[in-house]
């Protein structure tokens, strides 16, 4: 079979100040396939793509669109050339409805949209690739799975022949990754192509037919997926070296109570339905409690409750024996609570202050890097660049604003600075969202030695391997409930899918 | 072929200065046009604004009295617009502080002559700092738009004033205003008209900057400024945090208002609210929030003022024109800095068909 070129991006360079996001990179997409596009935090994925939707330009190189040479200069450019991109950041608009951040942007639309006309084309739209939404609900009150479908039916409605997808699905549970590649799959068989970009292996194998790798901004090999016998074999390619995948995690030891939730619950204000139920559980130290569930069944309120974020309508939230229930966000952290947000942009961190600034955003009120009232700057730079050895966060300087890194590089720098200034308990939410596979094997023995340190750690997350591995107790919630609560070893995938779809454990009577 | 325009993404150093460069020289030909029209020779009068700000020991003075206000008033607006909080409110804080003074030195008669100005300056703090925390504790409590309170509290202070020198307060003898403050409790000049209000003014920079640059207090609200819901995630408390800044900036306005009231003019009459709490929004925005710029940019605005009154006399303008020119200058200066953070592009599409 001849294939054709869509896209070629020959030679491409970009800099940036302090760093070579690319350097000489080639990328051929050809009609019909899905071109996986991987690589450590930092590599230069994002910056490769959004030079394809025009948001940067290429210092060198050429861009080649159906076989034409293209300079693409704006998004409405690529878009003219029916390419669109998902960002790892979505930029959607939370007050406009559905339909509205859909046309957001569009040329050529009457100075009154007929929405009604608009809603059919998107209702119809939804209908064939069965993407279930309604264009009239606000896209704040929608889940992050919602958003996606949003997103791709935002690219169907424009009528795109090349999609991007810059990390789709680390927001996405299981489920809704099969979806979404079955939503993929039709789009191919219609002559779209697409460029995907993931650090889950598992889904390279399932989505693409070809993967290429970049390393420090370089193409380092370029393979049909079929010849790939080993997940390993990809991540050698990734990093350069073997990985070797070994979580060391002591003995199961746990201490005293240091977290206890007691009956709390959190009206929904747009809802009838509880956003948090009677929630009950305990936390001691030296042990970690997983929280599965599928995104949007109240993990988030459930870690803002604990933080102090979110006020409870009734219920106690206990910590080291003293009652906490509605404390301010800050009598919480002195309390010794440290925070991951789901969040990372709006509530990890502040996009135009520098990196180091960011990782001293938890401890400048304390001794160890301010004088009283005075920040001392000098011990501030001492400590951001040690955090920065340490995690190895890839930045060109800790002077440099933090919006400039990579996705995986901003997460890091929140967990740098939550796991360093934990004192006993740690709160953390989706954590290896968005880093590579490297970055997600050193946060997760990070946590376990916060635990055997005696922390008392909760982890949501949405990955069972993940919640199997490294907690030593697993709750599961579901609509603002905790269904159950089993050990990790207990924890089968049957067991924990069947909880996470809400059906109630009634025969087996075990505790 | 359209234009758009869209967010840098870095903000260059070289676009910081080159572009208020740029602008001042677009503000000059726009200026020249205007006089051009009017059979005024824009050389000359150009030179007359300068020489009306600085041709002189006299003017020199002047220039520096009326910075004095504008650069505190900046200062004061400065410290909200970090928060993003936009008190357009200056004014009116500035008007209670020369209220509060005011007060002092007409009614506390019974205080020892060398406590009369302290206690005065002291009453002006307070009062502004009321008048801007107001507003800030609407906010903070129950998210009333700021833009609005702070505007509408011009317009009481204002009236309050008014009502005070017209009639409660009035002097006997006189129309309007209120007697002369003592003369032992004015601020005295140390050259020509130039006061001692100036040190305070500047060793206020000098505070402000190590607050708002060293301290925890002063990261804090630019975390808030930055993103106010990553702050609250650190521990960071918006509402108390919003209340104290508009306190402070409220009270060094109001302090504005008491050091120009005991220093210029000596009582609290017809002029007070005099634009300088308006002005002070200019210097803020212009100066990037730095204390330190807002001297060079206060001394501007200054200049501006006291030399374009000059046209009047020397050029025999109408004194519209002066006014009409210090707009014409502005308002490309300001323009020009949103194009430090965004840069104007033509939208074209190449290479499709
Ligand atoms: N606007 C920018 N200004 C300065 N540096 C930038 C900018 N955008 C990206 N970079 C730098 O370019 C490099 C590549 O970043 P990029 O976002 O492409 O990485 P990535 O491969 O998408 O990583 P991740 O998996 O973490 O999303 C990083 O070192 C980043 O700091
Ligand atoms: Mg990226």
């Amino acid at each position: 079979m001849e294939k054709t070129l869509v896209v070629e991006m020959k030679n491409i360079t970009k800099r940036f100040p302090g760093v070579v996001a690319n350097e000489d990179v080639t990328l051929q997409l050809h009609k019909g396939e899905v071109l996986a596009l991987l690589g450590e935090n930092g590599a230069g994925k994002s910056t490769l793509m959004n030079m394809l939707v025009g948001l940067y330009r290429p210092d060198e190189g050429e861009i080649y669109v159906n076989g034409k040479h293209v300079i693409i200069n704006s998004p409405q450019d690529s878009m003219a050339l029916g390419i669109g991109m998902i960002h790892q950041e979505f930029m959607l608009v939370g007050n406009l409805t559905v339909a509205e951040n859909i046309i957001l942007g569009l040329k050529d639309l009457p100075t009154v949209p007929p929405i009604s006309e608009i809603n059919e084309k998107i209702i119809e739209l939804s209908k064939k690739y069965d993407l279930k939404v309604d264009p009239t609900r606000l896209v704040e009150t929608l889940t992050v799975g919602e958003q996606q479908r949003v997103e791709i039916l935002k690219l169907l409605y424009r009528g795109a022949d090349i999609l991007i997808l810059d990390e789709p699905t680390a927001v996405l549970t299981p489920k809704e990754s099969q979806e979404l590649n079955k939503i993929l799959k039709k789009m191919l068989s219609e002559g779209k192509s697409a460029i995907f970009i993931t650090h889950k292996m598992i889904e390279v194998l399932e989505f693409s037919e070809t993967l290429m790798v970049l390393r420090k901004g370089k193409c380092v090999g370029i393979k049909p997926t079929a010849s790939i016998k080993e997940l390993s074999e990809i991540a050698n390619l990734m990093v350069g070296r073997p990985v070797l995948f070994e979580l060391e995690k002591g003995p199961f030891k746990p201490g005293k109570v240091r977290v206890e939730l007691k009956n709390v619950s959190v009206n929904s204000k747009t809802h009838t339905r509880k956003t948090l139920d009677s929630i009950s559980f305990t936390i001691r130290s030296g042990e970690i409690l997983g929280i599965a569930g599928v995104a949007g069944n109240g993990q988030q309120p459930l870690s803002e409750v604990i933080t102090g974020l979110m006020r409870v309508n009734s219920g106690s939230i206990i910590i080291d024996g003293e009652d906490y229930t509605n404390k301010t966000p800050l009598q919480i952290i002195k309390a010794g609570v440290s925070h991951i947000p789901a969040d990372r942009g709006r509530m990890g961190i502040v996009g135009d202050m520098s990196v180091g600034e960011n990782l001293s955003m938890k401890k400048y009120r304390t001794q160890e890097l301010s004088n009283h009232h005075m920040i001392n700057k000098s011990k501030v730079r001492q400590f951001a660049s040690n955090l920065i050895q340490k995690f190895v966060i890839k930045t060109p300087t800790q002077f440099t604003s933090a919006k400039f890194l990579s996705g995986g590089n901003i997460q890091k720098t929140i967990l740098a600075r939550e796991i360093n200034s934990c004192k006993g308990i740690l709160i953390a939410v989706y954590p290896s969202r968005g880093l590579d596979v490297g970055a997600i094997e050193s946060v997760r023995q990070n946590i376990i030695a916060q635990r055997d340190r005696g922390s008392a750690v909760l982890l949501v997350s949405e990955e069972l391997d993940e919640l199997r591995t490294v907690c030593d107790r697993i709750a599961v919630m579901f609509e603002g409930r905790i269904m159950d609560i089993m050990d990790a070893q207990d924890a089968s995938t049957e067991k924990i899918g069947l909880l996470m779809a809400g059906v109630e454990r009634s025969e087996e009577c075990d505790s | 072929m359209r234009f758009i325009i869209e967010k840098r993404n870095e903000k260059s150093k070289k676009m910081q200065v080159l572009i208020p460069i740029y602008s001042l020289l677009i503000s000059f030909v726009l200026g020249a046009i205007v006089l051009l029209l009017s059979n005024a020779n824009p050389i000359q009068t150009y030179a007359a604004i300068f020489k009306g700000a600085f041709g002189s020991n006299t003017k020199i003075q002047y220039t520096l009295v009326k910075m004095i206000p504008l650069l505190m008033c900046g200062l004061a607006v400065g410290i909200a617009f970090r928060l993003r909080f936009w008190n357009i409110g200056a004014e009116g804080q500035y008007v209670m502080g020369v209220i509060g003074i005011t007060w002092v030195m007409q009614f506390w008669t019974w205080l020892p002559n060398v406590l009369v100005l302290p206690i005065g300056l002291i009453m002006a703090i307070i009062f502004g700092g009321l008048w801007g925390g107001i507003p800030g504790a609407l906010k903070a409590q129950w998210k009333v738009d700021e833009t609005l309170t702070t505007l509408m509290m011009n317009y009481i202070a204002i009236g309050i004033a008014e009502y005070l020198y017209i009639s409660a307060w009035k002097a006997p003898k006189n129309n309007m205003g209120t007697v002369k403050y003592p003369d032992f409790a004015w601020i005295q000049r140390f050259w020509g008209k130039v006061h001692y209000g100036i040190f305070i003014a500047l060793i206020l920079v000098v505070i402000l900057y190590f607050v708002l640059y060293k301290t925890r207090w002063g990261f804090e609200l630019n975390m808030i400024g930055k993103n106010s819901e990553a702050a609250r995630c650190q521990g960071v408390s918006i509402k108390k945090n919003i209340i104290l800044a508009m306190l402070l900036s409220g009270a060094i306005a109001g302090l504005a208002g008491g050091i120009d009231a005991s220093a210029v003019t000596h009582s609290l009459t017809k002029g007070v609210n005099s634009g300088y709490g308006f002005t002070g929004i200019i210097v803020a925005w212009m100066s990037g929030l730095n204390p330190f710029v807002s001297i060079v940019i206060a001394l501007f605005l200054a200049a501006l003022e006291t030399g374009s009154d000059a046209l009047q006399i020397t050029m025999h303008l109408p004194s519209a024109m002066g006014e009409v020119l210090q707009g014409l200058i502005l308002i490309p200066l300001l323009a020009g800095s949103i194009f430090i953070d965004h840069r104007i592009k033509p939208a074209r599409v190449k290479g499709d068909k």
